[in-house]
C-alpha cells in the first residue's frame, strides 16, 4: 500500500483497463476462434475452405480466424436473400418494425460485449465504442423500426427495391452495420453484408444477435472477405443495389462495375473535410472541436475536420492553444477507458499515414508532435499538426485518414468558403462563429452533404449523412436515407439491364450535315436555322455541320445543329455562370416557370401542330406543377438529440445534364427540365435525338420568358454521343438520361471520374401520366439535402 | 492588473459546446485503485469543510473543526500507509459570527479558518457594512475571505463596478486570502460567468469561486470549464496563477474525482493542491470515508461507520 502515498504525490492516471475476457470468451465459443459466413440463419463455413486471420492491432495478437468468401458463398448468400425477399416484403409493415425493435433491444442487452469486441478488433478506445458506437447502433435500429412501422403510410406507392448488398469499411465497423442494415430492412429489402476483412467481428456478432431477434433466415446474410469477395458481391446479377461505404478509390471501381447494370448504388466515400474558425468563435471551444474532429477514432473518420481553416488574426493563438491540448492527449490501449487515442487499424493505414506525415514534412510544411511517446507494442500513431501549409501541398489535398490535421489561414468570409470548397470531396464541414448571421450565411455555400455550426461530428439517426462531390451519393438516416431503399412500385420488376455493347458506341460525337431536299411550290418557304441555345442566345454549332430531321412519313421536317464536345463546353461554361439561378427565391423561379408556360400557351397550336394537343396540354400542365412546387420543396427540421435544430436543406445538385428521352419530344424536355430548374439547378440539355424541333421551337418560348442567360442551355446533335460528353465533364455536378442501355452504361461509367450524381434508366414511362412523369421524385433527384445541425444555448 | 474591458467584452463562450466538452471530463478519464485513493486522499486536503445553516450553533461547529483535524478513521490510515502525510482538510468555512470558535477549535493545526463574508450569500448589504464584515472576519483570526459579488453588476453588464467592488474587497481582506463568489447560477450565461471571473481576476481575487451554495444551480462542471480556461487565459496574460473553488451539490466521491481531473486537464498539475484548488463541501468527507474503506476492506461501507460530521 506505500504506493498510495507515492500516487498522493505524484496524482498522475493509473491504468484503467476493461476486461476483454468475455469478448475472448464469446470468440472462443465459436469453433475455438473460427467463423463461417452467415447465410439463410446458419454459420456456414466457406465453400473453398480458405480462412483469415483477423488481428487486435493494439498487441497484434491474432483475435480469430474468419472466413475467406469466394463466389460460391456470395452466390449461396445472394440465394437466401432472394428467396427471403417476398417473403420479408410480405410481411406487414407492422412485423418488420417489431423485428427492428427487438434488433435494437437486442444490441442494447449486449452492448457491453459489442463495444470491447469493437475496441479489439477495430483499435479505437472503449470509450468511444461504449459511449459512442453502440449507443448509436441501437438509437440507429429504434429509428428504422418506427420507419418500419411508417412505411406504407409515409411511402405510398413505394416498395422495397429486392435485394441489397452492402459492404462497409473498418472505421466503424458495427455502426456501418447499422447504418446499412437498419434502413435497408425497414424498408422491406433483404441483405447481404460484407463487413471490412480488418474488422468483421461486430458484425458476426450481429448475426448472432439476429438470430437471436429471430429475423427470419436469409433475410440478413454476412459474408466476410477481403475485396475479392466484395468483387462478387457487386457484380452478381441478383443483387438489385449496392450500398457501399469506403475510399472513393474503390467506389469509383464499383461505380464502373456496376455502370449499366440496373442496380441502384449508394456511395458513402472519403473527405478531406474544412473546420473553419472565425476570429470571433470561442476559441477554447474550437480546440476541443478540433479534438473531436481529428483525433476522434485515430482520424480515421470519412467526414474527420482534417483541414484547419483558421482566420489570420487568431491562427497563432489557435495554434498555441492547439499544441498545449495535444500535450495532454493521451494514446494508449484502446481497453483502457483513460485514453483519447487507441491503435490504428492495420499496418498498411499506419505506413500510409507515415508516408503521407514524411511527404508534407519533405514539402515544407511545418510538423508539430506532442513530447510524449506512444506505446510501440501495436500500430499507434500521435496526433499530428501541420501548420504553414498551402492548398496545393499533397498532405492538404489527400485524405490521410489518420490523426493528421493540417492547417491553413484565410482573410475573409468568402475566401474560408473558396478554401473549403477548393477540394473534389465534399461529406462534412464544420464552422465556428459566435456570429450567427455569419454561420449561417456560410453553412449553405459550402459544398458539403453536413454541416455542424460550433461542433463537429454529431450523428443521429433522425438525420441524413452523405456527400457532395466525389465524397459520393446518397443518404444515411433520417427520411432522406429511407428513399435510397425503396422505388416506385409502378416500376414493376428490377429488370433493367442493357444488352447493347459499349464498345460499339462512338466516343466522339461523329459530325454530320444533312442536305434538306428543296421542297416543291411556287414560293420557296423562309429558310429557318436551328442553332444551339447556349447562355441565352442562340449560337451556331462549333463545327457547322447541321443534322436533318424527318417527319414520320420520310418529310424534311427541319435542319438543326450539330452539337459538339467544344459547344457542351461553352455550355457548361454558361451554366456556371447562371449559378445565381439556385441563390434566388423560389418565388421568383415560380415566376418564370408559370411565365414559360404562359408563352407556351400563346404558341400552343403551333407546337401542336408538331407535337399534339394533348402533348403540350400537358406540357403547359407541368410547367405549372413545377412553377407550384419551386416554393414548396420545403426541407425539413429533424428531432435530433440535440439542444437546437437540425436542419435538412434541399439544394440544387448544381449543373444538371439532361439527356431526355426520345419520345414525347414537348413533355419530354419540360417533364426534366422543369424540376431541374425548380429547384434551382441550370442545365444542359440534349432533347429528343429524332424529334428535337420541338425543343428549338421552344428557344424563343425561353427567351421571351425571363429564364436568366444559362440556366437552360440545349445542345441538339446525337444524344448518346453529346451525353458521354456531359457525363465525362468534371464540371457537371449531375447527369440524367433517358435512353438506350448502352447509353446508361456510357453514362454510368463516364459519370465515374467525378462521381457526379446520375440518373441514367432505360425504363420507359408514361410522361402523360402525372404519377409516373411528374411529383417529388423528380425534385428528390434534382437536389442535394445537406443536414446543418446548429446547436445553441446561450 | 488594470481592467481591460477589450479583454473582458471580447470573451465568448459557446454553451453547447462547453457542455459537450463537460459531459467528456468524466468518461475521458478515471483513477480505479490505488489510484483512486491517492486522488481522493488528496480531494480531502483540498476540502473546505463547511457549514452554512442558520442553525450553526459553536456545537456543531467545534465537531466540524475535530472532523477537519482528523478526516479519517486512524485504522483507514494505517491501512492506505498515509499517516506520515498528515491528511487534513483544506480550511473550515462557517459564517463570520463562528469564525471565533473555529480559530480556537484549530488551534495549532494549521488549518486555516474561511469566512463567508461581505452579506453572504446575497451580497446585497450596504457597501460600508460588506466592507466592515471583511475587516471584522479578518480581525476575528478568518485567514480566508469568501466574498459574494454583486450578481447585478454583471447582468448590467456594469464592469467597471464590479471591478471597484472585488478591489475594494480585495483592500480590505489585507493578508488574508480573497475568494470571490460569482454566484454562475444567478449570472445567465455561460458568457457572463467567463467575464465575471475575468474582472475579478483582473481585480485581485486569489480564488474564483463558482456558488455559495444557496443558489438554484451550484457547481455544475460546464461552469468549471468556463471558469478554469478563464484562469488559463488570465495566466498567459498576467503569468499569475488564480485559484479555483466550485461549492455547493458536490456530495459524492466521484463528483470529486470528476473535478479534480477537470483541474488536471484544464490547468494542470498545479492546480491539484490546496494552493489553487479547493472543493467546497460538507458531506462530500463521509462519501470518501466510506470509499476509502471500500478500497482497503473491499466491502462496501456504511456511513454510520465512519464520525459523523
Amino acid at each position: 500500500m506505500a504506493t498510495v502515498a507515492k500516487l498522493f504525490e505524484t496524482m498522475e492516471y493509473g491504468p484503467a483497463p476493461e476486461s476483454d475476457a468475455p469478448a475472448l470468451e464469446w470468440i472462443k465459443q465459436h469453433d475455438n476462434g473460427r467463423f463461417g459466413h452467415f447465410i439463410n440463419g446458419r454459420w456456414a463455413p466457406p465453400a473453398e475452405g480458405q480462412y483469415f486471420e483477423t488481428i487486435n492491432p493494439a498487441t497484434k495478437a491474432v483475435l480469430a480466424r474468419v472466413a475467406q468468401g469466394g463466389k460460391a458463398d456470395v452466390d449461396a448468400a445472394v440465394a437466401a436473400a432472394n428467396a427471403a425477399a417476398p417473403v420479408w416484403a410480405g410481411l406487414p409493415a407492422h412485423a418488420r418494425a417489431r423485428y427492428l425493435y427487438a434488433l435494437a433491444r437486442e444490441v442494447q442487452r449486449h452492448s457491453r460485449l459489442l463495444a470491447v469486441l469493437e475496441s479489439l478488433d477495430n483499435g479505437k478506445p472503449i470509450r468511444e465504442t461504449r459511449d459512442l458506437d453502440i449507443p448509436l447502433v441501437a438509437r440507429h435500429f429504434y429509428h428504422h423500426a418506427g420507419w418500419a412501422q411508417l412505411r406504407d403510410s409515409e411511402f405510398p406507392g413505394y416498395v422495397p427495391i429486392g435485394v441489397v448488398g452492402q459492404i462497409i469499411p473498418w472505421n466503424f465497423p458495427l455502426l456501418m452495420v447499422a447504418w446499412k442494415v437498419a434502413p435497408a430492412l425497414a424498408a422491406g429489402n433483404t441483405v447481404i453484408l460484407k463487413p471490412a476483412e480488418f474488422t468483421p467481428l461486430t458484425a458476426l456478432c450481429f448475426a448472432e444477435i439476429a438470430q437471436a431477434a429471430g429475423l427470419p433466415e436469409g433475410v440478413f446474410n454476412v459474408v466476410t472477405g477481403d475485396g475479392a469477395t466484395g468483387k462478387h458481391l457487386v457484380a452478381h446479377p441478383d443483387v438489385h443495389k449496392i450500398a457501399f461505404t469506403g475510399s472513393t478509390e474503390v467506389g469509383r471501381i464499383i461505380r464502373k462495375v456496376t455502370a449499366g447494370s440496373g442496380k441502384k448504388l449508394t456511395l458513402e466515400l472519403g473527405g478531406k473535410s474544412p473546420f473553419i474558425v472565425f476570429e470571433d468563435a470561442d476559441l477554447d471551444s474550437v480546440v476541443e472541436g478540433v479534438v473531436d474532429a481529428i483525433w476522434f477514432n485515430q482520424g480515421q473518420v470519412c467526414c474527420a475536420g482534417s483541414r484547419l481553416l483558421v482566420q489570420e488574426g487568431v491562427a497563432d493563438r489557435l495554434t498555441q492553444k492547439l499544441r498545449a491540448r495535444m500535450e495532454k492527449l493521451r494514446v494508449g490501449s484502446p481497453l483502457d477507458k483513460a485514453v483519447d487515442m487507441g491503435a490504428i487499424v492495420a499496418p498498411v493505414q499506419l505506413e500510409r499515414i507515415r508516408g503521407l506525415v514524411e511527404q508534407g514534412v519533405e514539402e515544407g510544411a511545418k510538423m508539430w508532435q506532442p513530447s510524449w511517446a506512444c506505446p510501440t507494442e501495436g500500430y499507434f500513431y500521435p496526433p499530428t499538426l501541420f501548420t504553414d501549409v498551402s492548398p496545393a501541398a499533397t498532405i492538404a489535398q489527400v485524405e490521410i485518414f489518420g490523426p493528421v490535421l493540417v492547417s491553413m489561414t484565410f482573410r475573409t468570409p468568402k475566401e474560408a468558403v473558396e478554401l473549403a470548397n477548393n477540394t473534389p470531396y465534399g461529406l462534412a464541414a464544420s464552422v465556428w462563429s459566435e456570429n450567427i448571421n455569419l454561420a449561417l450565411d456560410v453553412a449553405p455555400k459550402l459544398k458539403a452533404g453536413v454541416v455542424w455550426v460550433n461542433s463537429t461530428n454529431l450523428f443521429d439517426a433522425a438525420a441524413g449523412f452523405g456527400g457532395y462531390r466525389e465524397s459520393g451519393f446518397g443518404r444515411e438516416g433520417g427520411r432522406e436515407g429511407m428513399w435510397e431503399y425503396l422505388k416506385a412500385e409502378w416500376e414493376g420488376g428490377n429488370a433493367e439491364r442493357g444488352t447493347r455493347n459499349i464498345a460499339a458506341e462512338s466516343d466522339e460525337p461523329v459530325p454530320r450535315s444533312d442536305f434538306r431536299v428543296p421542297s416543291s411550290g411556287a414560293l420557296p418557304p423562309i429558310d429557318r436555322t436551328y442553332k444551339l441555345f447556349i447562355g441565352g442566345k442562340q449560337a451556331r454549332p462549333d463545327q457547322g455541320y447541321s443534322r436533318k430531321i424527318l417527319g414520320p412519313d420520310g418529310r424534311v421536317l427541319g435542319e438543326v445543329a450539330e452539337g459538339n464536345r467544344k459547344d457542351v463546353r461553352n455550355a457548361v461554361e454558361a451554366a456556371h455562370a447562371a449559378a445565381g439561378w439556385g441563390r434566388g427565391s423560389g418565388h421568383m423561379r415560380a415566376q418564370i416557370l408559370y411565365f414559360i408556360a404562359e408563352n407556351l400557351a400563346t404558341r400552343a397550336e403551333e407546337f401542336a401542330a408538331r407535337v399534339g394537343r394533348q402533348e403540350v396540354a400537358a406540357s403547359i400542365a407541368r410547367l405549372f406543377t413545377y412553377a407550384a412546387w419551386a416554393d414548396k420543396w420545403d426541407g425539413a427540421v429533424h428531432h435530433t438529440p440535440i439542444r437546437g435544430v437540425t436542419l435538412a436543406m434541399n439544394e440544387p445538385v448544381g449543373v444538371l445534364g439532361i439527356a431526355a428521352p426520345d419520345d414525347f419530344p414537348l413533355l419530354g424536355f419540360v417533364s426534366l427540365v422543369a424540376p431541374a430548374i425548380a429547384v434551382g439547378n441550370t442545365v444542359i440539355v440534349v432533347p429528343s435525338e429524332p424529334q428535337p424541333l420541338a425543343a428549338t421551337e421552344f428557344y424563343t418560348v425561353l427567351e421571351t420568358s425571363d429564364v436568366p442567360d444559362g440556366v437552360i442551355n440545349v445542345i441538339t446533335g446525337g444524344k448518346d454521343a453529346l451525353a458521354k460528353v456531359l457525363a465525362e465533364h468534371d464540371d457537371v455536378d449531375g447527369m440524367w438520361y433517358f435512353g438506350n442501355a448502352a447509353g446508361v452504361k456510357a453514362v454510368e461509367l463516364a459519370s465515374a471520374a467525378n462521381m457526379k450524381r446520375t440518373w441514367a434508366t432505360v425504363r420507359g414511362r408514361d410522361w402523360l401520366d402525372p404519377r409516373q412523369g411528374e411529383g417529388r421524385e423528380f425534385l428528390r433527384r434534382a437536389s442535394e439535402v445537406k443536414n446543418i445541425w446548429i446547436p445553441y444555448g446561450e | 492588473m488594470p481592467l481591460d474591458l477589450d479583454v473582458i467584452r471580447a470573451l465568448r463562450v459557446n454553451r453547447s459546446a462547453v457542455e459537450r466538452r463537460a459531459a467528456t471530463i468524466p468518461t475521458r478519464r478515471t483513477v480505479k485503485k490505488e489510484w483512486q485513493a491517492a486522488w481522493l486522499l488528496r480531494a480531502i486536503t483540498c476540502m473546505d469543510l463547511t457549514t452554512l445553516q442558520g442553525d450553526d450553533t459553536p456545537g456543531n461547529v467545534v465537531r466540524l473543526c475535530a472532523k477537519a483535524r482528523r478526516p479519517l478513521r486512524q485504522d483507514l490510515i494505517d491501512a492506505l500507509g498515509v499517516g506520515h502525510l498528515d491528511i487534513k482538510v483544506g480550511a473550515v468555512c462557517v459564517y463570520h459570527a463562528l469564525v471565533p470558535t473555529a480559530v480556537a477549535a484549530l488551534e495549532g493545526s494549521g488549518i486555516p479558518v474561511a469566512a463567508v463574508s461581505t452579506g453572504f450569500p446575497a451580497g446585497l448589504n450596504p457597501f460600508a457594512q460588506r466592507l466592515e464584515e471583511v475587516q471584522a472576519s479578518v480581525a476575528a483570526g478568518a485567514r480566508e475571505i469568501d466574498i459574494v459579488i454583486t450578481r447585478a453588476h454583471v447582468l448590467t453588464g456594469d464592469w467597471p463596478a464590479l471591478f471597484a467592488e472585488v478591489r475594494a474587497f480585495r483592500d480590505a481582506c489585507g493578508r488574508a486570502h480573497m475568494k470571490a463568489i460569482l454566484g454562475t447560477g444567478e449570472l445567465a450565461t455561460l458568457t457572463n460567468v467567463a467575464r465575471a471571473s475575468m474582472v475579478a481576476m483582473m481585480a485581485g481575487a486569489d480564488f474564483i469561486k463558482t456558488s455559495t451554495g444557496k443558489e438554484p444551480v451550484n457547481a455544475v462542471l460546464p461552469v468549471g470549464v468556463v471558469m478554469t480556461r478563464m484562469i488559463r487565459e488570465y495566466e498567459m496574460r498576467t503569468g499569475a496563477a488564480v485559484g479555483f473553488k466550485p461549492a455547493g451539490g458536490i456530495r459524492a466521491a466521484k463528483q470529486a474525482l470528476d473535478w479534480l481531473i477537470l483541474m488536471k486537464e484544464e490547468l494542470g498539475d498545479r492546480w491539484l493542491k490546496p494552493a489553487l484548488f479547493r472543493l467546497g463541501a460538507s458531506s462530500l468527507l463521509t462519501d470518501i470515508e466510506r470509499q476509502l474503506e471500500h478500497f482497503v476492506t473491499g466491502r462496501y461501507a456504511a456511513a454510520h461507520r465512519h464520525p459523523m460530521v
